[in-house]
């Protein structure tokens, strides 16, 4: 699930990123943010996008939105694989999925006419909570 | 609710407490551990690779919160100072009085320091927690010269770690007169000492250390000899000594060599005390390695069970234990099982000795010569798990002892032939106590992957050495039970490599997309999307990044290049044959000069070029193409080099062009995809300095032509090639390697270099001559067809690339600031080129 869908947008403050062209389908490019590196990709077969933490933290490089995208378990959750050695990661919670205690950071997304939008700040748990309650609610 | 508490939170106690949780009965007990570090319990077995990398966290058996989740009260950095047996009380160093129904004593040991002068100094160290690892190496930075005392299986290990931490010399100092006394004969330690002196190490054996030299800081030692060392830094790796201090204070009975005395169910004098591992002296014995301890833990938690908790009353006895070992020493594999010293009034010995090649066997068999009684190997131990059960489960020898005594030999038996023989109670993992029988088992109750029977059954997740044989079993087992063993490359394709292969092939398919629609599920991962692109490859050898298949490429592919430390990328142009012009080599120099990038020489007779930004690669290949290179496919799953001899042009000795035959080969497979990297050689005549039998398919010159050898193998598990067919005219050489090729590329696995492949191929060499030469399965003429029409289709991808303008965008850094490079990548000089810094 896009995090983006659960928090209230008017609450964010958005930055341009790229256009939608800019970004390869089932992929990632890394967007520049003042001294940041963010990690943008988009999966092109649920039209679902995704924005992390550029930085790997197993060993500190700027590499993720090079890495491969790929979907795990039952649920299919969207994860991304640092091709330095093939940590992988949640897209969704942040979380590393290759069995140690690494987490990134997860930017809300969101697309308008054509241009994508990052989130200044990343998105916290107790949004994750937020998010559950949303659920619920619908 | 009795109140357990267990003193110490090693790798033995932290055991005792996880097997409680998974046995005792529920509600029955509650149990308070103490430890003295203020870490949860660590894997010590593997405490070296904490200097290579390895986080403490990766290291920890169960972190905080496991603890936590079985409802143990886990106390860090407090330990017992004070036992009350009377009252049954526990005193803490923090103050706290913990009242106790049962006390296990797991306070484990500490390294033994000898009574040497000056070991207070600065700058000496022991090898024994991860703290005492973190102090060395902080203090290794500035350290040219090292030296580990102790040449036993410790005293390795800690050498193992100066060598990984960057020691220019590293002594290692032992009192007895060889290394590792206590498992190796004398000629088997002639042969580790000769073997790690050629690895660097410098060994001094028969040396009695008297006392440390230097100020406060240590600056050498002296041996009573006179004899001086200059050092920086000492490390003291001599032994053990069980901590049995507490105990012993409490009265309770402790052996002549230290530890707590037990009982066969680790019952102390006192019948609520326990002790288990190595603060525990059993029969006069206190054990130092891991596996006998996860045992000690397993008789006391049964004992404790069945007499304490009213639960399921079993009877389990500790009797002492085989110290049988296998392990890696710097590269070096050594093994020693049973008894190892007996003499011949006791055994037959059966010697094997390879100088050249280092290696040392001997097996110690009984007069009557129907069992072993033990052994040692040094330099190969790929027999080892076959020879302890042999001795574990006495077990009738062959009558012919060739092949135990030499390493097993590729394609003589299908895996695993000799695990049939085992009985069901033999012992496959000896750190967790885990039997064939309990393998089978798992498998037959659906865990059939190696992970899922570790998770199961704990096998393998010790030291790891029985992991093949899990696998072996697995096997086994799922074909008794007529199963079909699943080679499914991921979660996302029910499919093995070659049905995908067959699948794509038959219905054509172009794109990773594709695929996943007709056959696939989910998104794909970072496992079938370079299987299906390499398969794509192999079959249609379209321009891997057109059709939006680049994100399904390999990270490297992706960008055509290899990404290095920092994210920074290599550049390789193909030099076929290992053949330049003095204008090309000036083409290269220009360019490294230009975009600054650093230049080395390769193992495949080429010249790499590092430290390439993404966005400065289609400049740079710009300069090489228009100059006449291509690209040299270093980045992928492809043919990389053909290296070459200089041959009969130039060199006295030659007998056919080499060069140019190496020249005409490796251009003839550029470009071609396959399960993994191919590499070629060819030699000129039969003193091979190309090295053609190391490689994938390599070629040596003959009076008569050119013989074929293939499935060699440098790498971790370096294995020679086989002659395939001998005396060929070139162009028959070429045809073999057509299929033999083609045969590789449609039925290996994923990621299986050709020696694997091989080695898994039933009926070997034999079978694999028969179909490449004798042509038994009528399939040649349609692979050499196929593989003309994939060469047909080559080109250049570095070329197709740039020119390419919706390509050649992807090779940017930042989307939305294109002529940005990365920042954070930092450059350091060395050696008058440059390098990247080190990452953390």
């Amino acid at each position: 699930m896009n995090h983006s869908e659960f928090i209230n947008k008017k609450d964010i403050n958005w930055f341009h990123a790229c256009q939608v062209e800019d970004v390869p389908h089932n992929g990632g490019v890394c967007v520049k943010k003042g001294n940041d590196q963010i990690a943008l990709f988009y999966f092109a077969r649920t039209d679902k996008w995704y924005a992390t933490q550029n930085l790997c933290p197993h060993r500190h490089q700027m590499a993720l939105s090079r890495g491969m995208t790929g979907s795990a378990g039952e649920a299919q959750e969207p994860k991304v694989a640092c091709p330095f050695h093939k940590k992988t990661f949640s897209l969704d919670s942040g979380k590393c999925l290759s069995g140690e205690d690494y987490h990134i950071k997860v930017y809300p997304v969101k697309v308008e006419d054509g241009k994508v939008f990052i989130g200044e700040h990343a998105i916290t748990g107790n949004v994750e909570i937020d998010k559950d309650c949303l659920e619920c609610a619908s | 609710m009795k109140k357990i508490i267990v003193v110490g939170n090693g790798m033995v106690g932290y055991k005792f407490c996880e097997k409680m949780v998974a046995k005792a009965p529920k509600g029955s007990y509650h149990i308070t551990v103490l430890g003295e570090e203020h870490r949860p319990a660590y894997d010590r077995v593997h405490l070296t690779s904490y200097i290579n990398g390895n986080s403490a966290e990766a290291l920890t058996m169960a972190p905080v919160s496991w603890y936590e989740e079985q409802g143990i009260d886990l106390h860090l950095g407090d330990a017992g100072v004070r036992i009350d047996r009377e009252n049954k009380i526990l005193v803490t160093q923090s103050g706290l009085e913990l009242a106790y129904d049962i006390l296990v004593m797991a306070t484990g040991s500490a390294a033994m320091v000898p009574p040497i002068h000056g070991v207070e100094k600065t700058g000496v160290f022991v090898y024994r927690t991860i703290d005492d690892l973190d102090k060395i190496m902080d203090y290794a930075h500035n350290v040219k010269k090292a030296a580990v005392l102790g040449g036993g299986l410790l005293g390795l290990e800690a050498a193992k770690a100066m060598v990984d931490l960057g020691v220019e010399k590293t002594y290692v100092i032992e009192f007895a007169p060889k290394l590792m006394p206590r498992q190796l004969d004398d000629a088997g330690g002639a042969v580790l000492r000769s073997k790690l002196t050629a690895l660097g190490l410098r060994v001094h054996t028969r040396k009695h250390t008297y006392q440390v030299l230097g100020r406060d800081k240590v600056t050498g030692i002296q041996f009573v000899d006179e004899s001086e060392l200059s050092l920086d830094m000492l490390v003291i790796s001599t032994g053990i000594n069980a901590r049995d201090e507490l105990a012993k204070a409490a009265g309770l009975p402790t052996g002549t060599r230290g530890g707590i005395i037990v009982d066969d169910q680790m019952v102390t004098e006192d019948p609520f005390i326990y002790a288990i591992g190595e603060c525990a002296a059993h029969g006069g014995m206190v054990y130092g390695l891991v596996a006998p301890g996860y045992d000690m833990a397993e008789v006391a938690m049964t004992h404790i069970i069945a007499n304490h908790l009213e639960g399921e009353k079993k009877d389990r006895t500790f009797t002492g234990f085989d110290m049988s070992t296998k392990l890696k020493l710097i590269g070096v594999d050594v093994a020693s099982f049973g008894d190892p010293f007996l003499t011949a009034d006791k055994a037959q010995h059966v010697i094997y000795e390879d100088k050249v090649n280092g290696i040392y066997k001997r097996l110690n068999v009984s007069l009557d010569g129907k069992y072993l009684l033990g052994g040692v190997m040094v330099g190969e131990a790929s027999q080892y798990n076959n020879l302890l059960q042999y001795y574990k489960n006495s077990m009738l020898l062959p009558e012919s002892l060739d092949s135990l005594v030499f390493p097993e030999q590729k394609g003589d038996k299908p895996a695993g032939a000799g695990l049939a023989a085992l009985p069901d109670g033999a012992l496959i993992c000896s750190c967790e106590g885990v039997t064939k029988a309990d393998i089978c088992q798992a498998v037959k109750d659906g865990n059939e992957t190696v992970d899922a029977i570790k998770k199961c059954t704990k096998a393998g997740t010790g030291c790891g050495g029985c992991v093949p044989m899990l696998k072996d079993l697995a096997t086994m087992t799922l074909k008794t039970m007529g199963k079909e063993v699943r080679k499914d490359i991921c979660e996302h394709f029910t499919y093995s490599r070659q049905q995908l292969y067959d699948l794509i092939k038959l219905e054509k398919l172009s794109s990773f997309e594709e695929v996943l629609d007709k056959h696939g599920r989910g998104d794909g991962c970072e496992i079938c999307k370079p299987v299906v692109s390499s398969l794509l490859a192999s079959t249609l050898n379209e321009m891997i990044l057109r059709k939006n298949n680049d994100t399904a490429q390999d990270s490297n592919d992706r960008f055509l290049a290899n990404i290095q430390k920092g994210g920074t990328y290599s550049v390789v142009p193909r030099i076929a044959g290992g053949e330049i012009t003095p204008d090309k080599l000036l083409v290269i120099a220009t360019v490294a000069k230009k975009f600054n990038l650093y230049t080395k020489i390769t193992g495949g007779q080429r010249i790499d070029m590092f430290g390439a930004h993404l966005s400065d690669l289609p400049f740079i290949w710009k300069e090489l193409i228009d100059a006449g290179f291509e690209s040299g496919h270093a980045y992928g799953k492809s043919l990389r080099t053909v290296k070459s001899c200089v041959g009969s042009t130039w060199c006295r000795f030659g007998l056919h062009d080499s060069v140019s035959f190496a020249i005409q080969i490796e251009n003839r497979y550029k470009g071609l995809r396959a399960p993994h990297k191919i590499k070629s050689a060819v030699s000129g005549c039969v003193r091979e300095c190309a090295e053609a039998q190391s490689k994938d398919f390599g070629i040596i010159a003959t009076e008569k032509g050119w013989n074929l050898y293939v499935c060699g193998n440098g790498g971790s598990k370096p294995q020679h090639a086989l002659l395939l067919a001998q005396d060929l005219d070139s162009e028959t050489c070429i045809r073999y390697i057509d299929r033999f090729l083609m045969y590789y590329i449609k039925t290996a696995d994923p990621l299986t270099r050709t020696a694997t492949w091989l080695n898994k191929l039933d009926g070997g060499i034999e079978y694999l001559r028969k179909v490449v030469v004798e042509d038994s399965l009528g399939k040649c003429l349609e692979w050499e067809a196929e593989m003309q029409t994939i060469l047909s289709q080559y080109e250049c991808e570095w070329k197709a690339a740039i020119e390419d303008p919706n390509i050649r965008k992807r090779f940017s850094h930042f989307v939305n600031a294109p002529d940005e490079k990365d920042p954070s990548i930092e450059f350091v000089p060395m050696r008058e080129q440059k390098r990247v810094l080190e990452w953390q």
